[in-house]
């Protein structure tokens, strides 16, 4: 079938296979390989967009149900390559990756949260962030960063 | 100004952030263009002996290009991996006439397509006939359900004792004994394994895997193929995490090598989660019987550690860990005597292998949980117990009876510090007051001493290699023999070269894991890359300096002696003369400026410290809640905090994990219950607390850095302390002990049976 | 892991959506949020030829005062539920209870019928529209007919929903200033419940102690003869048949269910 998007605020048109997951779209068709699969049950977030500017787990949406909208990975958080998002931003100065895997979803997941609750206490990252997992950083630091880029976006 | 010590931002992570790492999955190499996708069909049962494959269907699917079996790859199994195991034991690629666990690889499809692999994959039929199976490590030794009816046995190798001494409790007036499980969790790194495989034209295999040690998985995906190591060249992309589970080669490794040798074509495999939780090497998986004796004032005065260690179908690290665990036996204190005894055994179950701590989480949390129910029994606070026992500050190499040679150590000192930091007495009494009114919500305070060994070679020697060249535009290279996947060697490696050389940190590029390029690296793994690979570059970027310093002198004239390194234009000038002087650069433009060295480490070296974790129990649920974490982890002299902050951090959570939730399980039919992120109880943000670090730093004299490891020491402390601190909660209701995790059916069990 | 291959049509209507249905049948499968049918069909679990997309349809996804009761469309994202001031002032168990449903990423795609045509026994929202006593409005080939919430759910993972018919609004009663609670049991904050107890005003369900959730009658009995909430919390699990799983036995699941009614019903009486 075919489909329009806005991917990263670029137009485009793709022939797909129905089945097509909207991950898959992402990094086989639109070459956007940074954000990662993690698990096969909606558990980990590691492959959190946004669509329309709301978070969601891009391996449990198909891509033709994002036909007609916009999607941003974190290719696209920081409009071309100009300075990191405050979240990006955050994430560096508080150590708040590792390995880096699930970041590009965590760090998406934190946009969302922060769009919805810009001055979030620690208990409401916490469950804000409940739907990404972290292997690496036992999300101390993740949540600090979390913390700091509110501080940084509200200041 | 020195770096060394201070909290320099990673360099790695605008590109982590920004279009994220290049993980295995992520190759766009042109190399790969064009690769067939493996996939498996794994065996479904525990046990089964396989009847036939019949491939006709899937060969008609779309995109279809092989369906392999064993027969058709003709991969050898491999040898076991240690000369103490039963020699019938062996590893297969793929399963032949028997699968042993339901997960196990039986056969492999190659597709043109990724999503073609998984429609391709379910039309295979393979017909099982059923064997009596053993998921049991305790039933498995029993020996009444036989893996390898070859071996005659379950058993693939014993440590220590051969016989029990009798008398080892006599003169004690209290004797404790519990077995105690220290159950299998899954390693779960975020990325799972993955790799790609080319065949060159020259007959050479190149191979990108997800590894933590290059070398290691290139001599032993050779070595299983039958080709030289000179004939694999193993390249390293961007890893998402490892914990221990991504070193040497696993069975998918080898076919994944061999298929595309056999069809002459770039093949590319990523594991399903599904796949990764049941095929992954898993950790831990023991059962510890401890015995404590000792007097009633506390002292103790003999310890027997008995381990049985579950070593998955196939023997591989996990059979092994005993003798980690064994040697680790006699931990901080002092006990006169000490008795060690292990025996590991197959079950039908996913292998074992190292998982952050390997083998040393064991041993502590057999100690430190044993020390508890010794306490309990005479009546005294556990961090009285743990004080009267103690080894006491030493600064000379201390050997203990079980094989430890601890480097330099203050266990005293570590244990105040964390019970200071903790507000320990408030805690105390805070429990007291709840407990006097009989709270719903009971708090349990535990506590955990620990040293562990870090840097311990597998080989003959505890060394990495290192790399330094500078480059005529002023940037410079370092190439080392460690391999990061979260650790931050690019910038902490950096900061080394750095301060040396004086060559800014973002001018300096951090290349590793490619074996022909670092053909003679280890990797990273046991707590190791900075004692070993960073004071390696460390010595290379002071040699590289020496070396400069010689060149400079020729060319300015000038007596060796005479040259000064002037750090702040990373330059060498003649002393006294800032006009005189040479850039590494300028000097790099006239002929190549690289060095290239090797340090060798005395020994491994003994990080320790000392853990509080505060629990709250719901006793009506028996929910357990982590509420603080409190720790000491002295790993020597800190060459960047925020990095050894985020090693800690991380181990705290996967301990505690351990302690409240985690574990693998199977069903009375075999069958894996825990196969998806959904099923397998893998910690989010909510479950814990933000944790209370406290500092130590105790250097060792092994290294010019005094640094030892911390990789794996977070985890060493927190599972005890919070395991301790959930059975403390109950402790007042009469409960002595509950195995891990510590589920809330099994918290409130616990308490219903106390109060029978 | 990917689905096995299938048809994606997207319906623009109720109306198209039965249609669909009729012309396909057994071989199709309603998709809304898809965050229950994507992960059954990654799994594998089931694999139906055609998916009929009705997260689009606009007629589906309102949430409006209608008389005693609040309509609610059944293709309503559970975030439009937490955050619904109707709801919260009309209904605020449900949005409350729509919080709980996942994660955040999960909300933003989920939807209120999804998840109860999904009828999870486990799952956070069944428990709540059975204790609301809610309606629902089920349209098929011969029109729309309505089902109580006591009919609704009907075994494991079914509910009186037919093959050929689309669930298309719930209808909540006001419940206005009456008490309320949720009390969700879980290891990890995102999970299923272990067990969970919806109250509000004198009604009391329960999540995951039968093929479907099931209302506490012995409870509500004793509630309603002035019972307090430990003495009626003590029959919560009568009539219940909970399976046994790795996180809980039956003894097990039957003690939290007291506990937690007993904990529901003291926050529900404020």
């Amino acid at each position: 079938m075919k489909i329009g998007t806005t991917v990263n605020g670029a137009a485009r048109q793709d022939e797909i296979e129905d089945r097509l997951l909207l991950v898959h779209y992402l990094r086989d068709r639109c070459g956007l390989t940074a954000t990662n699969v993690g698990c096969d049950t909606t558990s980990c977030g590691a492959c959190t967009v946004l669509l329309d500017g709301e978070s969601v787990k891009s391996c449990t949406v198909l891509a033709a149900q994002v036909d007609g909208r916009e999607v941003t990975t974190v290719e696209g958080l920081s409009a071309d390559g100009a300075d990191p998002h405050p979240v990006q931003a955050a994430f560096r100065q508080e150590h708040g990756l590792q390995c880096g895997f699930c970041t590009p979803g965590m760090v998406m997941a934190s946009v969302s949260l922060l769009r919805d609750n810009p001055k979030p206490t620690e208990q409401e990252v916490r469950e804000g962030l409940e739907g990404n997992f972290c292997r690496c950083t036992g999300y101390h630091n993740i949540v600090r960063a979390v913390l700091a880029a509110a501080d940084g976006v509200s200041s | 100004m020195s770096v060394m010590g201070t909290r320099v931002v990673r360099v790695e992570d605008p590109r982590l952030l920004s279009t994220g790492g290049v993980y295995t999955e992520d190759l766009r190499d042109p190399r790969l263009t064009g690769a067939l996708h493996l996939g498996f069909v794994r065996s479904p049962l525990a046990h089964a002996r396989v009847v036939s494959v019949d491939a006709a269907e899937a060969l008609a699917a779309p995109g279809v290009v092989a369906v392999l079996t064993a027969a058709d790859l003709g991969l050898p199994a491999a040898p076991p991996m240690m000369p103490n195991f039963n020699p019938a034991m062996t590893l297969p690629a793929l399963a032949g006439d028997v699968v042993r666990y339901a997960g196990e690889p039986v056969v492999a499809v190659l597709c043109e397509d990724a999503y073609q692999v998984e429609d391709a994959v379910g039309l295979v039929d393979v017909e099982y006939e059923p064997l009596p199976f053993v998921v049991d490590m305790r039933a498995a030794a029993r020996d009444e359900v036989l893996l390898f009816p070859e071996a005659g046995t379950n058993t693939v190798c014993t440590f220590g004792a051969e016989e029990l001494d009798e008398g080892l409790f006599e003169g004690c007036e209290v004797v404790v004994t519990r077995e105690i499980e220290n159950q299998r969790v899954a390693v779960a790194s975020m990325e799972g394994r993955a790799g790609a495989a080319v065949p060159d034209d020259d007959g050479r295999l190149t191979l990108w895997l997800s590894t933590q040690a290059a070398a290691m998985s290139q001599g032993a995906v050779a070595g299983w193929l039958g080709l030289g190591p000179e004939q694999v060249r193993v390249i390293t992309p961007d890893v998402g995490g490892g914990f221990g589970a991504k070193i040497g080669a696993d069975p998918e490794h080898v076919v994944l090598a061999a298929a595309a040798r056999h069809v002459g074509r770039p093949v590319r495999w990523t594991e399903t989660r599904s796949e990764n939780l049941v095929a992954m090497c898993q950790g831990r998986a023991q059962v510890n019987t401890v015995t404590i004796g000792g007097t009633r004032d506390g002292k103790v005065l003999a310890y027997r550690l008995d381990v049985l260690q579950d070593a998955g179908a196939y023997p591989r690290f996990g059979a092994f860990l005993p003798a980690l665990t064994t040697m680790m036996a006699a931990a901080v204190y002092t006990f006169p005597k000490i008795e060690t005894r292990a025996r590991s055994v197959v079950t039908n179950t996913t292998t074992i292998g190292a998982y952050r701590g390997a083998g040393r989480p064991e041993a502590t949390h057999a100690i430190e949980r044993g020390l508890d129910l010794f306490a309990a029994e005479i009546g005294m606070d556990p961090a009285e117990v743990r004080r009267r026992n103690l080894i006491p500050r030493f600064t000379e190499p201390h050997a203990t009876s079980t094989g430890g040679f601890y480097d330099t150590g203050d266990y005293p000192e570590a244990l105040d510090r964390a019970l200071w930091a903790s507000g320990y007495d408030d805690l105390r009494a805070e429990q007291a007051r709840r407990r006097e009114r009989g709270d719903e919500v009971q708090m349990g305070i535990g506590l955990c001493v620990y040293v562990e060994i870090t840097g311990a070679p597998l080989g003959p020697e505890a060394s990495e290699v290192a790399e330094i060249q500078v480059h005529a535009d002023g940037t410079a290279t370092v190439l080392t023999g460690t391999s990061p996947h979260g650790q931050g060697h690019a910038t902490a490696w950096a900061m080394l070269a750095h301060e040396e050389t004086g060559i800014p940190i973002e001018k300096i590029t951090v290349e590793h894991g490619d074996t022909d390029r670092i053909p003679d690296g280890t990797g990273t793994f046991g707590s190791r890359s900075l004692q070993q690979g960073g004071v390696a570059v460390q010595q290379a970027s002071i040699e590289l300096v020496e070396l400069a310093r010689q060149r400079a002198a020729q060319l300015l004239e000038a007596d060796p002696s005479d040259i000064v390194l002037d750090k702040d234009r990373a330059a060498l000038q003649v002393k006294g003369s800032p006009t005189s002087a040479v850039t590494f650069a300028q000097l790099a433009e006239k002929e190549p400026l690289g060095v290239k060295t090797k340090f060798v480490a005395p020994g491994p070296t003994f990080p320790f410290g000392a853990h509080v974790a505060v629990v709250d129990v719901d006793t009506r649920t028996g929910k357990a809640r982590l509420r603080r974490l409190i720790a000491v982890d002295d790993a020597g002299t800190v060459l960047n905090p925020l990095l050894c902050e985020g090693q800690r951090h991380g181990g705290f959570a996967q301990g505690a994990a351990q302690a409240l939730m985690e574990e693998v399980r199977w069903d009375a039919d075999g069958n894996p219950e825990t196969s998806t992120f959904a099923s397998y109880p893998f910690l989010s943000a909510t479950e814990v607390p933000s944790f209370e670090l406290v500092e130590m730093a105790t250097p060792t004299t092994y290294n010019s850095l005094g640094a030892k490891g911390i990789g794996e020491a977070g985890t060493i402390g927190s599972t005890p302390a919070v395991h301790n601190a959930v059975v403390d909660a109950v402790a007042h209701l009469g409960v002595r002990h509950i195995d891990m995790p510590t589920t809330p059916q099994r918290v409130w069990t616990a308490i219903q049976e106390a109060a029978r | 892991m990917i689905p096995a291959p299938f048809r994606y049509l997207r319906a623009d209507s109720a109306a198209h959506a039965v249609d669909l249905l009729g012309e396909h049948g057994d071989e199709a499968k309603l998709l809304a949020g898809g965050q229950s049918l994507l992960p059954v069909l990654k799994l594998r679990l089931a694999d139906p030829a055609v998916l009929i997309d009705i997260s689009r349809v606009p007629d589906l996804s309102y949430i409006r005062v209608d008389g005693d009761e609040v309509a609610i469309g059944a293709a309503t994202r559970h975030r439009d539920v937490v955050e619904s001031e109707e709801l919260r002032r009309e209904v605020p168990l449900l949005p409350h209870v729509a919080g709980y449903v996942g994660d955040r990423q999960i909300r933003h795609r989920g939807t209120l019928g999804g998840s109860l045509v999904h009828a999870d026994p486990a799952a956070d929202l069944p428990c709540a529209v059975l204790a609301l006593g809610a309606t629902f409005v089920v349209e098929g080939p011969s029109g729309q007919r309505r089902v109580d919430a006591g009919e609704f759910f009907q075994g494991y993972f079914q509910t009186a929903v037919g093959a050929d018919e689309i669930l298309v609004e719930v209808r909540v009663p006001r419940t206005g200033g009456a008490g309320w609670a949720y009390e969700k049991f879980v290891r990890r904050s995102n999970d299923w419940a272990i067990v969970a107890v919806a109250a509000v005003d004198g009604r009391v369900a329960l999540a995951n102690m039968g093929e479907t959730p099931l209302r506490a009658t012995a409870t509500e009995r004793a509630l309603a003869g002035g019972a307090s909430p430990a003495e009626a919390a003590a029959s919560a699990a009568e009539g219940t048949s909970p399976i046994e799983d790795m996180h809980a036995d039956r003894a097990y699941r039957a003690h939290l269910a007291r506990v937690l009614t007993e904990r529901a019903l003291v926050t529900a009486a404020g």
